[in-house]
């Protein structure tokens, strides 16, 4: 009987845990979920209980969202400026992971390790400068300029992640391609590419959720409501002076993020497996 | 590259095909130079700026490129807000850096076991690391809100705090930065469970098999086996955790702006308060600086982890 109850204990405390673990990580996004369906009157109330509907569940803030805000030009600016950053990474990191890969010794493991490390330079030290520079190329205020600087942190991470995945691809495939006929870059093309799919399908993944997720150069090179991406525009357009729309910033914020974390959690396996396992070794 | 070169050497006829662009040799930096490139123009030269606007006399009012040596350096000292700032930044980083690190190791234990529901629970715990950040953390401003607060409902409700005195989670001085180094915890823990899961994976069952028949418990296990193994790409993950935590400054941008009274200045929001809001790039590229000396110590613990690495 003893042995029962300690299983009993042991097995409660364990999804004890597990239930903390995820009302700590997920609460807020629930509070966003119900603050979005919420009328001001139920938001505003000190006297009911906040966890739950107290009046019937609204769109009016949707509805207002929609309709009275920019955040449909904010979701297609940040869907843009994904697209033509993902579009730039590639044609960098694809080529630079390919050759990083199949370089002969050490050189390719510690060229590979120097681009990584500028991973590490975080935008505190680069915003300065990199106004200067986005001046000087005539984007300020423009969401191009974001164009041209968010590859500086996608290409190093790409690179990365693409030399593993390439590493991956035996050798012997593209050499028997290069016998029957094949240009080197011919042989790339048509064994490796193909081969690397799901590898460069994670790494677009993965450069257009860094990029939508972007915050710090958003809010350095970008003043007009109209250039902003959703991040910016969400958390700064929304607030006006002192007063916040919780509901509209709730559903906007929710609205925003479950198509980035559904991506994410698709490709979460592959992604740990990309970071911990090809590259270095 | 020698299997094309013997490969090649007997089919004299098919040479005339190959040219220049096909030997790896030079088309291995051909095509590495465009990224090589990209990082130089927009990172290594850019910081080549920062490093010259820190010994100038630069601001956007009085664009002057006059050397001032490391005149910037010591106003920036001297200021008590700095000195506030860096102590505040090394607080921020290490608390957030504990908690993130202690429930990534609980999360990824927990998680490691089987139980049903398991997945559901990884992409839950996941979500603060998945989701842009600026938009996560509007959802706790909103619950440490002064007045609506969901945090002070709840505490108000279980009888933990009195009526009279609701704590402004955001708006004193004390529990700003509990605040700001929570919510960094937040949605920095569920990186640390993913590394963690990761590491535990890659121990060899048979290792654990063999420590178990030998009598090792589980704490055993779990600290004379387990541990070391993982311990370089727990290393990594710590690096980047803290290098990013000690340059970010969207999480306390967010909740409080560096107040109140500078409380929860960072050295990130305080660079870009004075660099540009105020438009002083000089003095902000010297607050910025002050971040490089770490971010070396943190490259050459990472290279040598690299190195040591083994999983």
């Amino acid at each position: 009987m003893p042995r029962l109850a300690g299983k009993v204990v042991g097995q409660s405390s364990f999804y004890g845990a597990v239930v903390t673990l995820v009302v700590f990580a997920a609460f807020p996004f629930y509070w966003m979920l119900i603050t979005t369906f919420k009328t001001d009157g139920d938001l505003y109330n000190l006297k009911s209980i906040p966890y739950w509907f107290n009046a019937p569940p609204t769109l009016e803030h949707l509805k207002y969202l929609f309709e009275d805000t920019l955040f449909v030009q904010w979701l297609s600016n940040s869907a843009l400026i994904g697209l033509c950053v993902v579009a730039i990474t590639l044609l960098v990191a694809l080529p630079a992971g390919y050759g990083l890969a199949r370089m002969p010794g050490r050189s390719g493991e510690n060229l590979s390790i120097g681009i990584f490390l500028t991973y590490l330079v975080p935008p505190t030290l680069l915003f300065l400068p990199l106004a200067r520079v986005v001046t000087l190329l005539g984007l300020q205020d423009s969401m191009w300029a974001l164009v041209v600087v968010y590859p500086t942190f996608t290409i190093p991470f790409c690179t990365w992640l693409l030399m593993g995945f390439f590493k991956s691809v035996p050798r012997e495939i593209e050499e028997a391609a290069i016998i029957d006929g094949c240009t080197v870059v011919g042989a790339f093309v048509k064994t490796v590419l193909p081969l690397s799919v799901p590898g460069i399908l994670t790494v677009v993944i993965f450069a257009f959720t860094l990029t939508v997720q972007e915050f710090v150069y958003a809010l350095t090179f970008i003043s007009s409501s109209s250039e902003k991406p959703v991040t910016l525009g969400v958390a700064t357009d929304l607030i006006r002076g002192d007063i916040f729309y919780w509901g509209e910033l709730m559903g906007a914020a929710l609205i925003s993020s479950v198509p980035v974390a559904i991506a994410y959690n698709l490709f979460l396996d592959r992604f740990i497996s990309g970071i911990t396992g090809g590259a270095v070794k | 590259m020698s299997a094309i070169a013997e490969a090649g050497a007997p089919r004299r006829t098919a040479r005339s095909r190959f040219t220049a662009f096909d030997r790896l040799e030079v088309l291995g930096p051909l095509f590495i130079i465009p990224a090589i490139l990209y990082v130089v123009v927009l990172v290594g030269l850019p910081f080549l700026l920062a490093l010259y606007y820190s010994v100038s006399a630069y601001s956007i009012f009085n664009p002057s490129w006059t050397f001032v040596g490391l005149k910037n350096f010591r106003e920036v000292i001297d200021s008590e807000i700095f000195r506030r700032t860096l102590a505040n930044t090394l607080i921020f980083t290490i608390s957030a850096q504990i908690i993130g690190l202690l429930l990534g190791k609980i999360g990824a234990m927990l998680l490691m076991q089987e139980f049903p529901g398991r997945r559901l629970a990884r992409a839950l715990i996941v979500l603060p690391w998945a989701v842009p950040v600026s938009l996560a953390t509007l959802a706790w401003v909103w619950m440490f809100d002064s007045l609506y607060s969901v945090i002070n409902w709840t505490l108000l409700a279980a009888g933990l705090i009195d009526p009279a005195h609701r704590p402004q989670w955001l708006g004193q001085e004390d529990l700003a930065m509990i605040a700001v180094a929570t919510v960094h915890a937040w949605r920095l823990f569920p990186f640390g469970v993913v590394i963690f899961l990761a590491g535990f994976t890659s121990v060899p069952q048979d290792v654990l098999d063999a420590a178990t028949i030998d009598g090792a418990g589980f704490w055993r296990r779990n600290y004379q086996i387990i541990l070391p193994i993982i311990a370089p790409i727990i290393m990594i993950a710590l690096i980047f955790g803290t290098v990013f935590t000690f340059t970010d400054l969207s999480v306390v941008y967010l909740l409080t702006k560096g107040g109140p009274i500078n409380s929860t200045q960072v050295l990130g929001t305080l660079a870009f308060q004075v660099g540009i809001l105020s438009g002083d790039v000089a003095h902000g590229a010297a607050i910025c600086l002050f971040l490089f000396p770490f971010l070396l110590v943190a490259v050459i613990l990472l290279l040598r982890s690299l190195r040591r690495r083994e999983i």
